[in-house]
């Protein structure tokens, strides 16, 4: 039936490792640092969810591995991302460019404004490999409609020759996600791809990712402001407060165990995640406001556990001690915080 | 369902608002502006300007002559030996007067049926628009030379005629805005409180449509100013005692081979005037809203 | 819990449609039908729930009910009266017992009005229920009563965080006394953090000021937390209706099971069957 697509990398490859990034913009308000430092890495084979509310810097994030930050107010101005080696932050943008569509794609959160309206779905799809690859017109119509039943879009043969309106919008997510994976790239970055979408149709599509990684090999980067929805699919958390990383591990240690009391307060605040009857315990305060971050940690005025040392110095990334190797978090006390579970 | 806009984003759209803020093409033009209006209400107080006053041995000056009497005509004198500068200044206090009260009445009508016709929508905006499109279709300028030989020459027959002529701008972008604010929900909120259609229309409605209108007001600001001059070079303008821009420049047209400076100047300053406003009214709405066009 | 001899909001048979219209004379030629037979009642004190998907017609319910928009059939009773079939002047005073809190923060307050004078609307447009020179009194009052600091009554929407301009919109609502609020999509478009401190806010007001809630959400585990009946809708009917508790352990409609199982889940591993 459907032709399956080759691996595309090693398992356990090192695909991208963000070191240390730091993004700028700079605004009539001031300079608003909307990335003080972000590492992570994603190897060949895995999904990591990077997940944060507003303001915490996640699509930030994706636009500055993309080179796709807001010109010209935004700015990578420190820090390196190196995929398989080359770093794209001191790289050329055109050089970003060229590894962007082919061995980096990225899917965004509403399909109807990245897909071009006056051209037909196959033609866009057909478009990829023939400025990409050279591929004759023939061969490329062949490739689109292969893509299309993959992510499963019925009576492919028919529909494509339709335009984006008359798809729904989950078939356009679909669709989205065939362009990006047309030239099997081996790393896919997901921009809250499932936000705008029914809930139903939702689990659809994260379904169809978690299949077309288990397919390919390739390693996934989803952003989310909802911590359910990446649940099944990740394997690994990075949860994201005012430009930091706060807390980082494999999902199930940091959910079950969350080691930072922004994580914990995150969990306490979501409907689904409390019994039935109990009452929400919300994390008190509002949002940071990037242009007028507090001294030392920059949760501090929100946190439970928060004491003196919290209000002078940032805390850095350290393993808890007594915790599994790979669970991270940026606590002066995360050991209390573990032990509150 | 679509998550909120992140604070990165929004600090983004400041920058660019605030990189677009008060530049040359606001104050420069704001400013040539400015000395036309210092220009028409003082230099004709000083002048002692009589328009029907003939001083024919003065006349057909070039600029620059220092004249018998002792008194120096920087632009010269005209066909009956008028002094040219006081002249185009008196020009200029009709241009601008033509201009404001126009701005008054045909801005106000306008916006008023913008309003009705957008918050009402149905037959209303039906009628209020076909009446629009009708005139439209006939050009400005003959039907305001069909009004103006119809009504007779006098300073506030050209302002009405004028304002019939324009009024229709006002009434497409208030209009427009209007359709583009009823459906956001705090005009929905305002209909749940239970809010007459007098207080959504003024209180909610109106306050949403202050920037373009206001852009739109400068750029009409510089069509109108040219339709009086066009009105009264033709002779259908203003009444024969009143100098405006457009009648000093008929008046040279005689005499545009030996003294041109009695056509030539006059044009220029009223290039001058309408370029100023025109560049205004541009920075205005790349201020307000990039996505804005008149109608 | 409730009061059942007189609901306090009782809907039968209600029918909306929207026309269709050519687009040059703008004659009707054609009508899309986006509720049909929708019945549930509403207590004194009690929360219902109102769940769907886009296009479920769950928008359009509420907007009927507060009289946005125009009932194609049915009736919607209101302490007895048929809301449906009233002036608009007496709709004016129906407005005071009813009142909406709307999804967007960013949208949903008038850019151009201080907080004060956005929560003052409402005694503008009824006059009488509380005199002017107590205005900015009761307003900054209200502010506090949702959280907000009353000393930023003279400030502009623009000033506000989302969750904060939320709040602002509470307020609003409150400022008439009304006995029902209806909450459009209220929390949807909010974090995670800021939804849960507005869901405990709409709890305790309803605690102290005896409030009935009409709450439309897509979002299963906010209905289920907050709600005590809840209605399923599918296309503009209903396709199931039961307590919160009812629906949410023993779901019997195909649809319902469906949106059950779609809802993510934080942590599905708790959940495994062995």
């Amino acid at each position: 039936m459907t032709a399956t697509l080759p691996t595309v990398a090693d398992a356990d490859e090192l695909l991208l490792r963000v070191d240390d990034l730091q993004v700028e913009f700079s605004t009539s308000a001031g300079i608003v640092r909307a990335l003080d430092g972000v590492s992570f890495d994603v190897r060949a084979g895995e999904t990591v969810a990077i997940l944060g509310e507003s303001g915490s810097g996640k699509s930030v994030t994706a636009q500055a591995i993309m080179a796709l930050l807001p010109q010209p107010a935004g700015s990578i101005v420190g820090g390196e991302i190196r995929y398989q080696g080359f770093d794209l932050a001191s790289a050329p943008t055109s050089k970003v460019r060229e590894l962007c569509a082919t061995e980096i794609a990225m899917i965004f959160q509403d399909p109807l404004s990245s897909l071009n309206p006056v051209f037909r779905v196959g033609w866009q799809i057909a478009e990829v490999f023939r400025r990409r690859r050279g591929t004759p017109k023939q061969e490329a119509w062949a490739k689109a409609l292969e893509l299309l039943k993959r992510v499963g879009i019925p009576d492919a043969e028919t529909r494509i020759r339709d335009y984006p309106h008359q798809f729904s919008g989950g078939q356009r997510q679909r669709i989205m996600i065939a362009m990006a994976i047309a030239l099997e790239p081996k790393l896919l970055i997901g921009d809250e791809p499932t936000t705008a979408l029914d809930v139903t149709v939702q689990k659809q599509v994260m379904d169809l990712l978690a299949d077309l990684q288990a397919e390919t090999g390739m390693g996934m980067i989803l952003i989310s402001h909802d911590l359910g929805v990446v649940a099944d699919v990740a394997d690994r958390a990075a949860i994201m407060y005012a430009g930091r990383i706060v807390e980082t591990g494999e999902i199930r240690e940091v959910y079950d165990h969350p080691a930072h009391p922004y994580t914990q307060g995150l969990l306490n605040s979501i409907p689904s995640n409390v019994s039935i009857g109990q009452r929400l315990v919300p994390i008190e305060g509002s949002p940071p406001n990037l242009l007028a971050l507090p001294s030392g940690c920059a949760f501090n005025p929100r946190c439970p556990f928060a004491v003196d040392v919290c209000r002078s110095v940032v805390p850095p990334l350290r393993q808890p001690e007594g915790w599994p190797a790979g669970h991270l978090a940026a606590c002066h006390r995360s050991e209390e915080v573990l032990s509150h579970d | 369902m679509t998550a909120p806009p992140t604070i990165a984003m929004q600090t983004m759209q400041r920058a660019r608002r605030a990189r677009r803020g008060v530049t040359a093409r606001i104050t420069v033009p704001l400013v040539v502006i400015g000395l036309f209006i210092v220009g028409a209400v003082v230099v004709p107080m000083l002048y002692d300007f009589d328009p029907l006053h003939t001083e024919l041995l003065f006349r057909l000056q070039p600029p620059g002559t220092t004249l018998p009497d002792g008194s120096y005509a920087v632009f010269g004198t005209d066909q009956v030996g008028q002094d040219l500068f006081a002249q185009m200044m008196m020009g200029a206090r009709v241009s601008l007067t033509v201009g404001v009260s126009t701005l008054l009445v045909a801005g106000v009508f306008g916006v008023l049926l913008g309003l009705l016709a957008g918050h009402f929508g149905g037959w209303v905006d039906n009628v209020l628009m076909r009446v629009a499109d009708v005139q439209l279709a006939f050009p400005a300028i003959l039907l305001a030379i069909l009004l103006a030989s119809v009504l007779g020459p006098s300073l506030w027959n050209v302002i009405v005629v004028i304002s019939i002529t324009n009024w229709v701008v006002f009434a497409r972008v208030t209009r427009s805005q209007v359709l583009s604010l009823r459906t956001r929900e705090y005009v929905e909120a305002a209909r749940t409180l239970g809010a007459s259609h007098a207080h959504i229309i003024f209180r909610t409605l109106l306050p949403g449509c202050v920037a373009p209108i206001l852009v739109v007001a400068t750029v009409e600001f510089g069509h109108v100013v040219l339709l009086e001059a066009a009105l009264s070079f033709l002779g259908v303008g203003v009444p024969l005692g009143i100098p405006s821009l457009g009648t000093t420049i008929n008046n040279g047209t005689a005499y545009l081979g030996t003294a041109w400076w009695i056509s030539t100047l006059p044009g220029i300053a009223l290039a001058i005037l309408v370029l100023a406003t025109g560049i205004l009214g541009d920075a205005l709405r790349d201020r307000f809203d990039p996505k804005l066009r008149s109608a | 819990m409730t009061d059942s001899s007189s609901a306090l909001l009782s809907v039968e048979h209600l029918k909306v449609s929207y026309p269709i219209r050519s687009s040059i004379l703008l004659r009707k030629i054609g009508e899309k039908l986006a509720v049909s037979d929708v019945n549930f009642e509403i207590g004194r004190g009690e929360t219902v729930g109102l769940v769907g998907e886009s296009g479920s017609g769950k928008s359009t319910i509420a907007r009927t009910i507060i009289g946005l928009v125009p009932a194609a059939g049915g009736t919607v009773r209101f302490e007895g009266h048929d809301i449906t079939q009233l002036s608009l002047r007496q709709m004016k005073d129906m407005r005071r017992d009813m009142q909406m809190v709307f999804q967007d923060p960013y949208a949903s307050l008038n850019p151009r009005l201080t907080v004060r004078d956005i929560i003052a609307e409402a005694w503008r447009v009824h006059r009488g229920i509380v005199p002017r020179e107590k205005w900015t009194g009761e307003a900054k009052a209200l502010m506090e009563r949702v959280g907000l600091n009353p000393d930023y009554s003279d400030r502009y929407p623009h000033q506000f965080s989302g969750g904060q301009r939320q709040r602002i919109g509470i307020a609003r609502a409150l400022a008439l006394r009304p006995k029902l609020i209806i909450c459009d999509e209220a929390v949807s478009a909010l974090d995670v953090s800021v939804q849960a401190q507005v869901l405990n806010l709409l709890e305790d007001l309803q605690a102290d000021l005896g409030l009935s809630y009409l709450f439309i959400s897509h979002d299963l585990s906010v209905i289920e937390h907050l709600c005590d009946r809840v209605l399923v809708l599918n296309k503009g009917v209903v396709v199931e209706e039961g307590t919160a508790q009812q629906l949410f352990e023993n779901p019997q409609d195909p649809y319902t099971r469906a949106l059950l199982a779609a809802v993510p889940v934080v942590r599905p591993w708790l959940e495994e069957k062995p």
